[in-house]
């Protein structure tokens, strides 16, 4: 059992607020909190036993049985999945998973027209967004309600629906306990934190974010280079109305939110200084993931910058036990490229794109979480796999 | 435009759900049994802001409670939550009907099956 104390998660009226952001009644935000401290105590008090179990009886039993070790994860999780403790954290982890999206939709659902109203109000007459309603909504994305979130990124219940926008953004803080910062954009902070730190003669004039969704993480790079001009491209109108909106609200105006797929954007060859993507590669597909590297090469200025924020890849010396539950998310929550995506070897993936194999890098980042109290000791805490606020960012320098 | 906004609410994600125990039926009832949890927790914040708030402000009669009776707006707003709440807690019933109903099978595949198909595209 783990015995150390428990460090409460941030309540959820704590979100940053903005003006096209859902109002929450007492009973909303009592639900999220109700959920949010769910997945602290599934974290921290139930998974730790899914290792405990696998160490003291999936394993001395597989060996029993087969005379031998696991030799890949898919081995691992079908052993594990026959354990009652990994079974009753699974069934309660996916229905924190669901409940999450019931209530994120209860609320914002009840209220879709006034949000589409708000957003539009913020939106009208505004030449920084551009929807194209005739896009092709890629395949990975149409067929799949990635982290179980229905409908997914595009999907539009009405004209001018913003909904499915509204829900990520509330939802987030209570999936991450708030690990992601007041804004959930903890991730973009730390890059453009990195980056100025790192290289501070670099000075970007146009910057392209691709699956920026409703924009978290690009308004702090947009922020961190105020002269420069940002694009942000998504295939899902939701998301970029209810984002613009929402930079615009937030008196962020040098980002353009355009509809476009990042595999064929039509952006003449050469013209972006830094391409970004942030959490998005491992929604996409075994050939499109290629096919945006290849795209994002062409984009970049040359001595351009590309940038990959993602969870840690699979390696060879990765435990096989830390592969396997990290990847839990691939099959129960709906992420169902997660896994071959952590697979690939990313310096291949880059080297394919037309990218030097001198000029790939990787490094850790973790986010810049302004939830977190520092004045106060926290308990040390087991990682919530594929969730956690740490990262690995693998890129390029175009030379 | 006119949603049904308690249905969609709980509506069912693309894919088959996994069930992690033997019997669905344990599964099923966790997920009723947890929905019932998180709603007890919600009136359970309720009362605790309610208490502190009376107690920093003032106080309140049991009689006036007990005697209290909801004009017909007040009935209809009090009955519709209700509905939702019912919604809310049997929302796993809710899906695999959804799964039933849905005759595409694309939209019922589980995520190894999706994960063949995105690998080829
Ligand atoms: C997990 S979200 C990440 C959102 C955002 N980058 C963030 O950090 O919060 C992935 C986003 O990528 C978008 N997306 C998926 N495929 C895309 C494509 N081919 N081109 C552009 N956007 C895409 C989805 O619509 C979704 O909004």
């Amino acid at each position: 059992m783990n015995q150390a104390p428990i460090n409460v998660p941030p309540a959820w009226h704590r979100i940053g607020k903005h003006e096209v952001a859902p109002e929450a009644s007492h009973d909303e935000i009592a639900r999220f909190n109700f959920l949010s401290n769910l997945n602290k105590y599934l974290a921290t008090m139930v998974s730790p036993g899914n290792r405990i179990a696998f160490d003291k009886r999936v394993r001395p039993r597989f060996r029993r049985e087969k005379g031998r070790d696991f030799e890949n994860r898919r081995e691992v999780r079908e052993a594990m999945l026959r354990d009652p403790h990994f079974q009753t954290w699974s069934a309660l982890r996916r229905a924190a998973m669901e409940m999450r999206q019931q209530a994120g939709r209860s609320l914002v659902l009840r209220q879709a027209k006034q949000l589409a109203e708000k957003a539009e109000r913020l939106n009208a007459g505004k030449d920084t967004l551009q929807l194209n309603p005739n896009l092709t909504i890629p395949p990975y994305i149409a067929k799949v309600d990635n982290h179980l979130m229905p409908g997914s990124y595009h999907t539009e219940l009405f004209e001018g629906d913003v909904s499915a926008a509204a829900n990520y953004d509330m939802g987030l803080f209570v999936t991450t306990g708030g690990a992601l910062g007041r804004f959930n954009d903890g991730g973009g902070k730390a890059i453009a934190q990195w980056l100025l730190s790192h290289h501070p003669e670099f000075k970007p004039k146009h910057i392209l974010d691709i699956g920026c969704g409703l924009g978290h993480n690009v308004l702090p790079i947009a922020q961190a280079y105020p002269d420069a001009e940002v694009i942000a491209i998504d295939v899902g109108a939701p998301m970029l109305r209810y984002g613009h909106a929402r930079a615009q609200a937030m008196g962020i105006t040098n980002v353009k939110f355009i509809q476009m797929d990042g595999q064929y954007t039509g952006f003449p060859d050469e013209s972006f200084d830094w391409i970004q993507t942030t959490m998005f590669l491992h929604e996409t597909s075994g050939k499109s993931i290629y096919g945006i590297m290849k795209e994002i090469y062409r984009m970049l200025k040359p001595s351009g910058l590309t940038m990959h924020i993602e969870q840690p890849q699979y390696t060879p010396e990765m435990d096989l036990y830390e592969q396997f539950i990290r990847d839990w998310d691939a099959f129960y929550n709906n992420e169902p490229f997660w896994s071959k995506m952590h697979d690939i070897d990313t310096l291949e993936l880059m080297t394919q794109a037309g990218f030097k194999a001198e000029n790939f890098f990787q490094i850790g980042v973790r986010a810049v979480n302004d939830n977190e109290d520092h004045t106060k000791p926290r308990a040390p805490e087991p990682e919530d796999h594929g969730r956690a606020a740490v990262w690995n960012v693998f890129g390029a320098w175009k030379k | 435009m006119e949603i049904n906004d308690i249905v969609l609410a709980n509506s069912k994600a693309k894919g088959k759900r996994p069930y992690f125990f033997d019997d669905a039926a344990v599964e099923r009832v966790l997920n009723i049994t947890m929905a019932v949890a998180g709603e007890l927790a919600v009136v359970h914040e309720r009362l605790d802001t309610i208490e502190r708030l009376l107690e920093a402000k003032g106080t309140l009669s049991r009689a006036d409670i007990e005697a209290y009776r909801p004009d017909p707006k007040s009935e209809e707003e009090r009955q519709r939550w209700h509905a939702a709440y019912i919604a809310r807690i049997l929302r796993i019933v809710q899906q695999e009907m959804e799964a039933i109903r849905d005759e595409n099978p694309e939209n019922n595949r589980t995520m190894d099956e999706v994960a063949d198909e995105l690998e080829q595209i």
